[in-house]
């Protein structure tokens, strides 16, 4: 068997990315987030409620974007975290009374528990098999949800109905607003804490484990930890989108969060620039809109439209959004000159 | 024990439609290192012109051998123009990439032939097999043509200089080029060649599952299933990883209390990884070590 090995110096899956390379300065960062905080102000309830989804879906694409651009795994399983997550939350509004605020905590910590032992079988795979793995944990979810076991908690097929919250303490704004604002401040502390979590130790560990893994390990990394330990961060920030996700639709359902969610959050991650965090936001218009935009073009052809978008992107920006924004930065610095 | 024998039977039935889907993907994986995601639909355009040929009168083979034509050179063409161009790129891009094909495929098919379900004809007729109930002429012609394949490919890759060739350009590309092979040329007569195995597996699934343009989507994540359970580098592997799925399938689904069918899927997928953690290469790939 050993004279048939192959020995290969493999190219890493995702491309390196320089930490300084992964964030936006800072005046850049309050020009968005200025922004994301007057925009709501002047738009109808519908648009809210899209910017809304905007946000929550990009917290699941950055979560991907950590574990994939960050520590350099794969994952097509995205949507069983969201699932739970998404479940978490409703079940404990709906049948335990709980405040919706306080389901998020509890939402990343199961995720957390779920994605760092999952993240255990996972360890040995890479690459394709990886993707494969991944992938068999988002088409059983939703199989899984419907069992007749679970019907009491889950609702079975039928799902759960979430009330939608109200303002506090009487402020003057409707459900819509209130539930974008407060969606906004949690997208703002989890990006934060992202950002601060890459330039970290473990952060510098994620990216050595995903460039070489074997030279990871000769360094002193824990490479079998730090690998759970993304799959777990990954796991918990998708929980609070799923969560977030729910109180924002008020509806789960079983039926809601197969695979083609799981390919939609690895899609926006591909378009927004792997490893590039704000990049996360962008994907996850570009998963929201273009599919609208696409039917608007064509209604037969809708996902023909879709993909030649799609094709349009890896030719011009293969790099995502990562690369314009540094195509504009580069022209703007000529400006300046 | 009549019940499990049956039950066997059944699934190597089964086995053999996920057989063929995998042998194509272990073909093109061969080929361009990536799983293609739209395999599957591009399996279902070939039968759909194959289905399109015999509706203006082409009898069954003169369609069949068309379509493998037909199928090879556009196998090729979606390679020169679209993937040739990402062959630097990430393989994350890939596989975006191939998930664009995917929806340009499916979306372009039911424009063409729209979503209703046709019937679609069988050369080897569907009256039971040797007497038995659960295996039709039909499948059992299936697992020959399925063979039959793997026989051709193995002799193809075995015994000829551009099979000889097709393997170097995919295990030592910079070493192949030095050696004189056209190893961008390789990788499309890979696509090509996968493409019209791809065809080949449609024609044959599509009288079990009739046609229509989303007739692939579940049978192109068992023939992935499969692939990686024999092993990515092995087309031997490929087949019995077919068979082997069919059969499990088939056995939890009827032994296994509340498992149905919903659940079979998942179930198979976590025999799969199962097995993948014991052993990561697959039960028949090699094992390739990483250097730093």
């Amino acid at each position: 068997m050993s004279a048939a090995e192959e020995v290969v110096t493999e190219a890493p899956a995702v491309e390196a990315v320089p930490k300084r390379a992964m964030t936006l300065g800072l005046g850049t960062s309050l020009v968005v987030l200025a922004a994301l905080v007057i925009a709501p102000i002047f738009v109808k309830n519908f648009i809210v409620f899209q910017m809304t989804q905007l946000l929550y879906l990009g917290l699941a694409v950055l979560a991907l974007n950590i574990l994939t651009g960050g520590s350099g795994q794969f994952s097509l399983g995205q949507s069983a975290f969201y699932a739970i997550g998404a479940y978490t939350s409703a079940i404990l509004m709906e049948h335990v009374g709980m405040n919706y605020a306080l389901t998020l905590p509890i939402a990343a910590v199961i995720c957390f528990a779920f994605g760092f032992l999952f993240g255990q079988p996972a360890l040995r795979l890479s690459g394709v098999y990886l993707a494969l793995a991944t992938f068999a944990l988002a088409t059983a979810m939703p199989q899984i949800l419907k069992l007749g076991f679970f019907e009491h908690w889950t609702g079975g097929v039928q799902g759960l109905v979430v009330t939608k919250p109200d303002a506090p303490f009487d402020l003057p704004i409707g459900q819509d607003k209130w539930l974008y604002y407060f969606t906004l401040v949690i997208t703002i502390g989890i990006y934060i804490g992202s950002v601060n979590l890459l330039r970290s130790r473990s952060g510098r560990a994620f990216m050595a484990i995903r460039d070489n893994e074997i030279a990871a390990s000769a360094m002193g990394i824990n490479v079998a930890l730090y690998k759970t330990l993304a799959f777990g961060v990954s796991a918990a920030i998708t929980g609070v989108a799923g969560g977030l996700g729910a109180i924002a639709v008020q509806f789960v359902a079983p039926d809601s969060f197969t695979i083609t969610l799981a390919i939609q959050l690895f899609l926006g991650m591909v378009v927004g620039g792997v490893g590039w965090l704000p990049g996360s936001i962008v994907g996850s218009a570009f998963i929201i809109f273009v599919p609208n935009i696409a039917e608007g073009i064509s209604k037969g052809l809708s996902g023909a439209v879709f993909g030649v978008l799609l094709f349009l992107v890896i030719f011009l920006v293969p790099h995502g959004a990562r690369q314009v924004a540094m195509i504009a930065q580069q022209m703007l610095g000529k400006l300046r000159k | 024990m009549e019940l499990f024998t049956n039950q066997v039977l059944a699934g190597i039935a089964t086995g053999a439609i996920y057989a063929c889907m995998a042998l194509a993907v272990v073909m093109i994986y061969q080929a361009i290192d990536h799983l293609n995601f739209a395999q599957g639909e591009m399996a279902m355009f070939s039968t759909f012109i194959s289905w399109q040929m015999m509706q203006w009168g082409v009898p069954y083979w003169g369609a069949f051998v068309l379509t493998l034509a037909l199928s090879f050179a556009g196998g090729i063409a979606i390679e020169r123009l679209l993937f040739k161009p990402l062959a630097k790129a990430p393989i994350l891009t890939n596989v975006a990439g191939f998930i664009a094909l995917f929806a340009i495929v499916n979306s372009v098919a039911g424009l063409i032939w729209d979503f209703t379900i046709k019937q679609y004809p069988t050369p080897f007729g569907s009256s039971p097999f040797l007497g038995s109930q659960l295996i039709s002429t039909h499948q059992a012609g299936m697992i020959g043509v399925t063979v039959l394949l793997l026989i051709l490919l193995f002799l193809f890759f075995q015994y000829t200089r551009m099979g000889l060739a097709m393997r170097a350009a995919a295990s030592l590309p910079e070493s192949a080029r030095l050696v004189g092979i056209n190893t961008s040329w390789m990788i499309a007569l890979g696509w090509g060649m996968a493409s019209a195995i791809g065809a080949i597996a449609g024609m044959l699934i599509a009288p079990v599952v009739f046609l229509e343009p989303n007739m692939m989507g579940g049978v192109l994540i068992y023939g992935f299933a499969a692939a990686v359970l024999g092993g990515l580098s092995s087309p031997l592997g490929a087949v019995v990883g077919g068979f082997l799925v069919g059969v499990f399938e088939n056995l939890a689904g009827t032994y296994i209390p509340g498992v149905g069918n919903e659940l079979k899927l998942p179930i198979a997928l976590a025999l799969i990884i199962t097995v993948l953690v014991v052993k990561p290469a697959g039960l028949l790939g090699r094992p390739i070590v990483k250097r730093v």
